[in-house]
């Protein structure tokens, strides 16, 4: 009985505004004090009891209604329509416009940024000459209607939709649009439109077909659902939730979009004769290349709107909806291309900077754990090897800050290649040894860490970290929310309450002054440096810095600034919905920090307590690797991940080419497909004229690779480099292997498969969970089995 | 730590005049004002709107408090008063609002998981009488004593504990079925 009162309080505790209406809502509120104490204005009302709301505060809704409304001016003042048609273009306007408002929910950020679109205006012919069933929006469509079966590939080219408004819609029916027809480059316009109202991608070659898609999508789901012409505005508009499906569908369903496109065709056709409006979408004129590919969910603009209402004088722009209009499902990922096979004669040389992240994994775990295949933009194969220690051989003093390991095995997922294991395991320095640390946690306190897989698992994780610190370490605090503020002053790490009591005093509420933050963490950082120490400000947050720097370049170039005077920045990420994990992970690397992701307590204990002296005590910097292969006996080869850390080849010899460090006990994971000369697996055909030379060249030698590694000493700029030749001497056979060099191959596998590559279509994740239940070995700390679990998941959950 | 100031003394310098004061307390409260709002309203969205409006306004009505009542107490008498002017315009509001309102509701992109957790509340919610969804939101959400909440709705004590047995019961009713298409509801 009493459980009915407890759930309801706890229901009421968990309730809160979005992060927009909030954030609105705060700014307008400072306004209105503003407002109300300058004696010139003492007299403004902010009608709260009687009136209308305000319209002129400005809002998030200001925009939008001002949009909507000077765009139903201007139509009215064009064509003086009857009352009854303006509606009907304004819902379709809305809807419309509700699609475009939801593009950013799915914007993956691609590297590098891409410059703003720049819209044009649509120039529509309106009136006159509209052939009755194919448009001209597009000037050099074809106007080959029976091709659009055979142009399913092309409607991602440059998708069309004719969305028609419903006949007879009364004026209060919601935003609701019937797809009429899509079709690849002759849109089916209406007979006798006088409104139009086009929405058109950006020319931007970075658009994405699959935005366009979604939006047909979208406005399908909604034509499934016989038109009231009297809906109530009040029923829960659908595309709410179909949206969601969307995201999770749109890869498998482009085929299915197409058909059911067909099938409502001539039910549309029929209506299209009552029909008085028109409203095109018009997908980007997208590159030709990246279309031929398979479905892609890397894209980085959000459509630009642009209405424009049959004549060419009238042309609005919405604004730009900002990013964190859409508060939920907003985690951002850089997009990457996954390494392709590359021919050993062509470019025999491969350079990449090492990583020690692990947020990916965490990341990968969180997903599967709440029953859902996480993107394949979130995998980083190499983040999710190197979350795992290995046990390699360590070296033997700090001179020598680590070892590299390097095993050539048969590939467990396709018997005609190799992988080569580059295996590096950091020096651990004796206990005594250790540095005095002097860590600054700057901690989001913002509205959106209020969740408990947010601040309250942040505050427990650093009560853990607190544990490995002793009275010659040094802790402070710094809060940001709406303003950055010093929770506690640096305070030895010995008085644990005090520490403690400030951590539980953390409240969260407020928008994100993530800037003034991290200027103040710095600040206190500077305060109690430690000149031999370590120095390093801790960032814990879900990701989102809206205020202060203008860009996230500004802030990158702000970090490095300071990783040059000594302090260090790593960054924690926690919470799912609104992660930017791309802002994390370039920020991290520019403050020469690890970026990890925190989805539990246990995983709190690995990164802050069991690993704390190695993520601290970096023992080396800018480590980079090059291999050398040679032709003679490898044909092709391929980097498992590092996608994102790759690195021109003349960098290798730049000490001023920015890099990935190890901590002290670190172990970093990499591997190589080979493909030796003369195998099957090849793919890539052999020259038929420049073959000769690069043979005699090297022929002389059996050696498979040259492995050189770069390395600075944490407080030098010079690097130090190290050389290994890989021959048949460092092969196996895949069994005789140890259990680490076998483990991290099936981590490399999941990853991969989760990513969907092609190189492991004919593996399985049957194969891949036998594989590391047989190289699981002690697995103390039961990471490894936990990855098992997660591999059966995933399984499970892609079948 | 800015955190420990009360809520008086920042009342009283915002009151003054002092941003910084108001903003402090419009951290502190925002998000309580909401849920006040929610529990009168039911619905994300308005609530969000009559927190915003309730908060634009506050700065004026700031600048005539007394410091007679308590802070917490005079600020969720303005947002339950305030929702219920809210609730009772909802039906005469006007087309564009509405329409924006979903505009909204969809960019915001609410997402199924937060949207079925509330579900639950939302339900439980539609099931009082509008009375006790007040004081609901006061007890429970805002955990006030019966005293407290008694001062805010203008009721005795002894009436907010009549509520919430109320309350009680109904919900208890909901949950064991008694009323099928309840139950169906929330099932």
């Amino acid at each position: 009985m009493s459980d009915e009162l407890d759930k309801m309080r706890e229901q009421f505790k968990n309730l809160k505004p979005s992060q927009n209406s909030r954030d609105v809502g705060m700014s307008q509120a400072m306004a209105a004090f503003d407002a109300a104490f300058s004696e010139n204005n003492s007299e403004v009302s902010q009608g709260l009891e009687a009136e209308d709301r305000p319209i002129s505060q400005e809002t998030g809704a200001t925009p939008v209604l001002t949009l909507w409304s000077s765009l139903m001016k201007s139509v009215k003042n064009l064509f003086s329509l009857s009352p009854k048609t303006m509606m009907m273009a304004g819902s379709c306007t809305a809807a419309l416009m509700a699609a475009v408002i939801f593009m950013p929910i799915m914007e993956f950020e691609t590297t590098p940024p891409v410059k703003p679109a720049v819209p044009e205006p649509v120039v529509e012919n309106p009136i006159p000459e509209q052939p009755p069933i194919s448009g001209d929006t597009d000037r050099d469509a074809p106007k080959d209607l029976g091709a659009l079966d055979a142009k399913k590939d092309e409607i991602r080219t440059s998708p069309q939709i004719t969305v028609e408004a419903p006949p007879k819609v009364e004026p209060r029916v919601k935003p609701e649009s019937n797809v009429e027809e899509v079709q690849p480059t002759a849109p089916i316009a209406a007979t006798d439109s006088e409104t139009r109202v086009v929405i058109k991608g950006s020319d931007a070659s970075e658009s994405s077909p699959q935005a366009v898609q979604d939006i047909i999508k979208n406005s399908q789901i909604e034509t499934t659902s016989p038109i009231e012409p009297s809906s109530d505005a009040s029923t829960p508009p659908g595309g709410n939730t179909s949206i969601n499906d969307l995201l999770g569908n749109a890869q498998k369903d482009t085929s299915k979009t197409q058909e059911g496109n067909i099938q409502i065709e001539s039910e549309t056709r029929q209506k299209r004769n009552e029909a008085n409006d028109t409203i095109i979408v018009t997908g980007s004129r997208v590159r030709e290349m990246q279309v031929s590919n398979a479905p892609e969910l890397s894209f980085s603009q959000p459509i630009v709107a642009e209405a424009s209402i049959a004549s060419d004088s009238v042309y609005i722009q919405p604004p730009q909806v900002p990013d964190r209009f859409s508060a939920r499902n907003n985690d951002k990922f850089e997009g990457f291309e996954p390494n392709p096979i590359t021919s050993v004669r062509e470019t025999p040389v491969s350079t990449f900077s090492i990583d020690v992240d692990t947020a990916s994994y965490s990341f990968l775990r969180a997903s599967l754990n709440r029953g859902q295949v996480p993107p394949p933009e979130s995998i980083r194969v190499e983040e999710m090897i190197n979350y795992f220690s290995y046990d390699y051989d360590a070296p033997t003093s700090a001179k020598e800050p680590f070892k590299a390991n390097v095993t050539v095995t048969p590939t467990p997922w396709n018997a005609d290649t190799k992988l080569m294991h580059i295996g590096i395991k950091g020096y651990v320095p004796p206990v005594e040894e250790a540095s005095e640390s002097n860590i600054v946690l700057l901690i989001d306190t913002s509205g959106s860490m209020r969740a408990q897989n947010k601040l309250p698992l942040l505050i427990s994780s650093f009560k853990l970290l607190l544990d490995t610190l002793d009275e010659n370490d040094t802790v402070s605090i710094v809060t940001y929310a709406g303003r950055a503020g010093t929770a506690l002053e640096p305070t030895p790490a010995s008085e644990k309450a005090q520490i403690i009591a400030a951590l539980e005093n953390l409240r969260s509420g407020g928008s994100t002054a993530g800037a003034a933050g991290l200027e103040l963490a710095y600040q206190k950082a500077t305060e109690s440096f430690k000149e031999d120490g370590i120095n390093r400000v801790i960032l814990a947050t879900d990701g989102d810095f809206n205020v202060g720097f203008s860009s996230p370049q500004e802030m990158k170039t702000y970090i490095s600034k300071k990783r040059q005077s000594g302090i260090f920045l790593s960054v924690l990420g926690f919470g799912q919905g609104n992660y930017n994990d791309h802002l994390m992970q370039s920020l991290a690397q520019n403050g020469n920090g690890i970026a990890a992701y925190i989805d539990t307590l246990s995983e709190a204990n690995k990164v802050l307590a069991n690993e704390a002296r190695s993520a601290l005590q970096m023992i080396a910097k800018d480590v980079k690797i090059q291999v050398e292969f040679n032709p003679a006996t490898i044909s092709e080869y391929r980097l498992i991940g590092y996608e994102t850390r790759a690195l021109n080849r003349e960098d290798f010899n730049n000490d001023a080419v920015d890099a990935g460090d190890i901590g002290s006990g670190h172990t970093v994971t990499a591997i190589y497909e080979l493909t030796p000369v003369g195998s099957p697996a090849q793919v890539i055909d052999d020259l038929r004229y420049a073959s000769g030379t690069i043979d005699e060249v090297a022929s002389d030698s059996d050696e498979y690779a040259f492995i050189k590694i770069r390395h600075k000493l944490p407080d030098s700029d010079t690097s130090r480099l190290q050389t290994f030749p890989i021959s048949e001497a460092q092969e196996t056979r895949f069994n005789r292997t140890d259990e680490d060099v076998r483990f991290a191959s099936a981590v490399a596998a999941f990853g991969q498969k989760l990513r969907g590559d092609v190189h492991l279509t004919d593996y399985d994740y049957e194969e891949i969970i036998a594989l590391a239940e047989r190289s699981k070995g002690a697995d103390k700390e039961g990471y490894r089995a936990e990855f098992i679990r997660l591999a059966e998941m995933a399984k499970a959950l892609e079948q | 730590m800015s955190y420990s100031e009360s809520d008086k003394g920042l009342a009283a310098r915002a009151s003054k005049g002092d941003a910084a004061a108001f903003r402090l307390l419009l951290e502190r409260y925002y998000d309580s004002v909401f849920r006040v709002a929610y529990g009168v309203l039911r619905d994300q969205t308005e609530a969000e709107d009559v927190t915003q409006e309730i908060w634009a306004a506050m700065p004026q009505k700031l600048k005539n408090w007394r410091g007679e009542a308590k802070l917490s107490t005079w600020l969720y008498r303005i947002a339950v008063n305030a929702a219920k002017d809210a609730l009772r315009k909802k039906a005469t509001r006007n087309r564009i609002k509405q329409s924006y309102a979903e505009l909204q509701d969809l960019s915001r992109g609410e997402i199924a998981d937060t949207k079925s957790r509330l579900n639950w509340l939302q339900t439980a919610l539609d099931n009082l009488s509008e009375d006790l969804r007040d004081t609901a939101a006061l007890t429970l959400g805002e955990e006030m004593n019966f005293a407290q909440a008694g001062e805010v709705l203008g009721v005795a004590e002894g009436t907010i504990a009549w509520r919430m047995s109320e309350i009680r019961k109904q919900l208890k009713a909901l949950a064991q079925g008694d009323d099928g298409d309840r139950k169906a509801a929330l099932l």
